[in-house]
């Protein structure tokens, strides 16, 4: 197949690009320069490339450009930047669950899905959320702990406001983990002869 | 375990500003938020992609390499094969040392010539236009090959007769350890206690894969952005290349991870070729197959220990003898076999001791440096050989290893006598307490407890003659510059850095820029190995800030007509320690400074204490800086009718000498453990005649954050280490005692000693079946 003009809405910005059809939404988001999404193993197993996709998050290596066209994309970069990081990206910072960072992004994003849908997770479900991402540095406590501070220093954030929930309104939409943009795969297996 | 913690042994740490405190590591928010760039994420003008072509056979002649049609293919602008080049040889010997002689035959070619000696031997590199027209020459290179035996087992590869990987033999390296009376200790002992242990291949799985980016500048000089542990790389890469040193320059980034997978060579010599021929930019990143085929593993080691104790547990005589795999090259088997032929007798005082190494080639992945450098390996065995003595002595396994640990002044086995802290007793007895109340069996759940204790080496061999070199400097506005070629993992080396700086200094951590990992423009630091850095570029730091300070504060003496001594640096202001408010702004400071031509910055060099190397039929001698120390302790649940393992608690304490960032301290322990327990429980990287089985991370599982509880950090400072404010290192030793504490647990659960990790339910339920 010829590649054809897609349009994709990433972090606010809208990108018309000519993509072949076999184009995965990491390599497109990469070459329009969102180098925040990181290539780990292009196959689902890592979750460095994830991204939320209408608010799902999904790793970008199991979706094709073709099959995000119009769907609202967000990347780690579009969270927060330095000078106004999200709490999530602070609290990373803040509890050490940063090292060398490359699974850092994928691991933001994992968390954001879940605190939007669940803005007092269990120690349980954060784990849970975040069992699709892999880290080989830290061991997952100081990422935990931060996911943890994060949704404390939301909560506190939004209870200041005093407004709707507007994160929230996703509550109850479905899985945690990541899949294909369907839902349907993806993920790593539960048990798997451990 | 009976454990009883008893005190600290008293310590003064004076109360620093900035050292020791958990702060938000320099590089952490960048990260967070996306905006750090890896080596994979650069793209140059005018750029070229690269892929490398690799063998499918572990063992075969090459019988015609024809890259013609390759060649001939619109958009390929680059074929090379090993007919291109003229000798060019990948140095596999120590990196990044220039004191010391290579080792023969530590070479290996940078592309096959007439032979392939493991799957996924590069054989040819392709530059093209796109990603997509690179990948289709690859197809278009024919190999044809004429399959040669193979050997596939260290053991195997010893015998006589066994297809030879490269001349003379197979054995790549051997050590010995002479020392006492063996024979008379063995003649002493109340028992012998004789057990094999065995250890896989394991990956190191950064999420990182290799990449780079390469281009020829306005001088000629082949620039190579790379994720690399080891910017002086750049002098074999000019080797390998054929121009003159002067002419590569490594502009590394920040790691994305590396835990040693990243020592070696991995891009860099493909790169700089391609872009010396094509005089274009050229990139290249590694799939995660590609990674997993093409870089270093974990030596496998088979170790034999025989054990002379007397019935109060003190060991009289031990005989260790070691195998390890070095794969098809030798890369750093050496010393990796060095490194486990050294630890091999654990932190405990042997009088009597012989050991015996060998490192065999095999037509498999090469092997060479992955955390802890053999070290974890003979833990592996000497921890869980003291819990069989312990268990044959019907003895308390803490109370074994009380009895012979090392003490301050006492020689290990190479007879270095042991200089600073010594806390074993202290770490195990911390580790163990912090488990808790033991968890009941319940159902099928069998629960058991393991401890091990270690010790692990920082800094490099001292033959080596190791040096790092830093420079600091003061800017006008009173913020402060590093300039250290130190690359970061990820560990966070170049955040101590800044610390240091900031408190020597007395600069806000904020107002601290650091410029580390470029070959050219920052001073060359040495590797990130060994657990080196902050104890080697820690300590050169150090001095450079001390010389700037010292500056400073002559100057400052003038204008408050006070003693040097009397004054102190610290949140960007210059002050009389007695009396705070008398104080000036850095900047002020640095301005007057400036205006007299005093010297705001200063470049420093650390070595390392020199020593001759150990005799060779001895193997006695100093041979490292110091050591650290430490223990695990982990309580799994064993189900007896899956086999399946558990952890329910880890809880490791290590004796750090100083923690510069507790919170950084936490992350290497918790980093580590986690590393050692999937290493005990789940990784193999497996080969079944030579043929990758576990090719990628669908098969080669590593921990998720669902598997187990984080290891609980205790963390100890006993200031004695060697390093900048009583550091030691504790990059490598967090992993070491985990993978025992794992194997003495579930021994415990089940009553049954499984020799081979991982601890795979099959295994575990075989074992139980052989018991019953």
């Amino acid at each position: 197949m010829q590649p054809k003009i897609v349009t994709l809405y990433v972090n606010g910005h809208t990108h018309q690009v000519a993509l072949a059809p076999n184009v995965t939404l990491l390599q497109a988001l990469r070459d329009l320069g969102y180098t925040d999404v990181k290539n780990g193993c292009e196959k689902g197993d890592c979750g460095a490339c994830a991204v939320l996709l209408n608010g799902q998050p999904v790793n970008s290596c199991l979706v094709l450009a073709w099959q995000a066209e119009r769907a609202e994309i967000v990347t780690d970069a579009g969270l927060g930047t330095i000078d106004h990081p999200h709490p999530l990206q602070e609290a990373f910072a803040d509890a050490g669950a940063v090292q060398c960072g490359y699974c850092t992004p994928g691991f933001i994003i994992a968390a954001k899905a879940l605190l939007d849908r669940v803005p007092h997770p269990t120690e349980d479900q954060i784990r849970e959320a975040l069992s699709g991402n892999l880290c080989r540095c830290t061991g997952y406590g100081q990422i935990v702990e931060a996911v943890q501070m994060a949704a404390e220093k939301m909560r506190g954030d939004k209870e200041t406001r005093g407004q709707g929930d507007r994160e929230t309104r996703r509550q109850g939409a479905g899985r945690t983990r990541f899949g294909r943009i369907d839902g349907s795969g993806g993920g790593r297996p539960e048990g798997g002869g451990r | 375990m009976r454990v009883e913690v008893k005190p600290l042994p008293p310590v003064e740490l004076p109360e620093l500003r900035v050292v020791g405190k958990p702060l938000r590591r320099v590089d952490a928010l960048g990260k967070a938020v996306g905006a750090t760039l890896y080596a994979g994420d650069f793209t140059m003008p005018h750029m070229l992609h690269a892929r490398v072509l690799r063998s499918t056979l572990p063992s075969a002649r090459i019988r015609r390499l024809d890259a013609s049609q390759a060649r001939a293919l619109p958009g390929v602008v680059c074929v090379l094969t090993a007919a291109d080049l003229t000798d060019a040889k990948l140095t596999t010997d120590m990196p990044g040392q220039t004191g010391q002689k290579q080792r023969a035959g530590s070479d290996a070619p940078v592309l096959a010539v007439d032979r392939v000696r493991f799957v996924g031997e590069p054989l040819a590199l392709v530059a093209a236009e796109t990603l997509e027209l690179a990948e289709r020459a690859l197809e278009l290179v024919h190999v044809e090959y004429e399959p040669l035996p193979g050997v596939f087992d260290p053991l195997e590869a010893l015998k006589p007769g066994a297809p030879v990987i490269y001349e003379p033999d197979n054995a790549v390296a051997r050590w010995k350890i002479r020392k006492g009376d063996v024979e008379a200790g063995m003649r002493a002992a109340d028992l012998i206690v004789e057990n094999t242990f065995r250890m896989p291949f394991v990956e190191h799985a950064y999420l990182e894969p290799e990449a780079g980016v390469a281009w020829l500048d306005d001088q000629g000089v082949i620039n190579i952005r790379v994720c690399t542990q080891v910017v002086e790389h750049f002098r074999s890469i000019a080797r390998a290349v054929g121009v003159p040193q002067n002419k590569i320059r490594i502009q590394g980034t920040l790691l994305g991870g590396g835990f040693g997978g990243k020592e070696d060579v991995t891009v860099e010599i493909f790169l700089a070729l391609l872009a010396k021929y094509t005089r274009r930019p050229v990139r290249l990143a590694y799939t995660r197959e590609e990674s997993f085929a093409g870089h270093a593993k974990r030596h496998p080691f088979i170790i034999t220990h025989r054990t002379g104790v007397k019935r109060n547990g003190r060991i009289t005589a031990a005989e260790i003898e070691m195998v390890a795999d070095s794969g098809a090259y030798p890369y750093l088997s050496p010393y990796v076999l060095l490194y486990a032929t050294i630890m091999a007798s654990g932190p405990y005082r042997i009088d009597n001791l012989r050991v015996d190494s060998v490192v065999a080639a095999t037509n498999q992945t090469f092997t060479s440096a992955f955390r802890g450098f053999g070290g974890p390996q003979a833990c592996i065995a000497y921890e869980q050989q003291m819990d069989e003595i312990a268990r044959a002595l019907g003895l308390d396994p803490l109370e074994v290893r009380r009895v012979n640990y090392l003490r301050t002044g006492d020689p290990n086995g190479t007879g270095q006598v042991m200089k600073g802290a010594v806390w074993l007793e202290e770490t195990a007895t911390r580790a163990l307490a912090g488990l808790g109340e033991k968890t009941p069996d319940h159902g099928p759940l069998k629960v058991g407890r393991g401890l091990a204790s270690y010790f692990q080496s920082y800094g490099r061999i001292t033959w080596f003659h190791d040096t790092s070199r830093a420079w600091v400097g003061l800017e006008m506005d009173g913020t402060a510059v590093v300039r250290c070629g130190a690359p970061d993992l990820g560990g966070g080396q170049i955040n101590s850095l800044c610390q240091i700086t900031s408190e020597v200094l007395g600069v806000p951590l904020k107002d601290v820029t650091i410029y580390s990992t470029d070959s050219a423009v920052t001073p060359l630091a040495g590797t990130s190995t060994a657990t080196r850095q902050l104890y080697m570029s820690g300590s050169a730091v150090y001095q450079a800030a001390s010389a700037v300070r010292q500056v400073l504060l002559e100057r400052a003496s003038k204008h408050f007509e006070e003693k040097p001594e009397d004054l102190d640096l610290a949140d960007g202001q210059v002050f009389v320690k007695r009396d705070p408010q008398t104080s000036l702004p850095l900047k002020d400071l640095v301005a007057r400074c400036a205006a007299e031509g005093l010297p705001l910055a200063n470049l420093a060099q650390f070595q390392a204490p020199f020593t001759d190397g150990i005799d060779p039929q001895t193997g006695q001698g100093d041979v490292f800086p110091d050591f650290t120390f430490g223990a695990q302790a982990v309580e799994v649940a064993v189900d007896m009718e899956t086999g399946e393992v558990t952890v329910l608690k880890s809880v490791a304490c290590h004796d750090v000498g100083r923690a510069i960032n507790p919170a950084a301290v936490v992350g290497q322990i918790q980093g580590g453990s986690t590393q050692g327990l999937g290493y005990a429980l789940m990784e193999e990287f497996v080969l079944q005649d030579g043929l990758l089985q576990t090719p990628s991370l669908s098969e080669y599982l590593i921990p998720t954050a669902v598997d187990w509880p984080p290891t609980q950090a205790i963390i100890l400072e006993s200031g004695s280490g060697v390093g900048p404010f009583g550091a030691k290192g504790v990059g490598e030793p967090a992993l070491t005692p985990a993978p025992a504490a794992v194997a003495n647990a579930v021994a415990d659960a089940i009553g049954v000693r499984i020799p081979d990790l991982p601890l795979t339910p099959e295994k575990v339920l075989r074992a139980l079946e052989g018991r019953e």
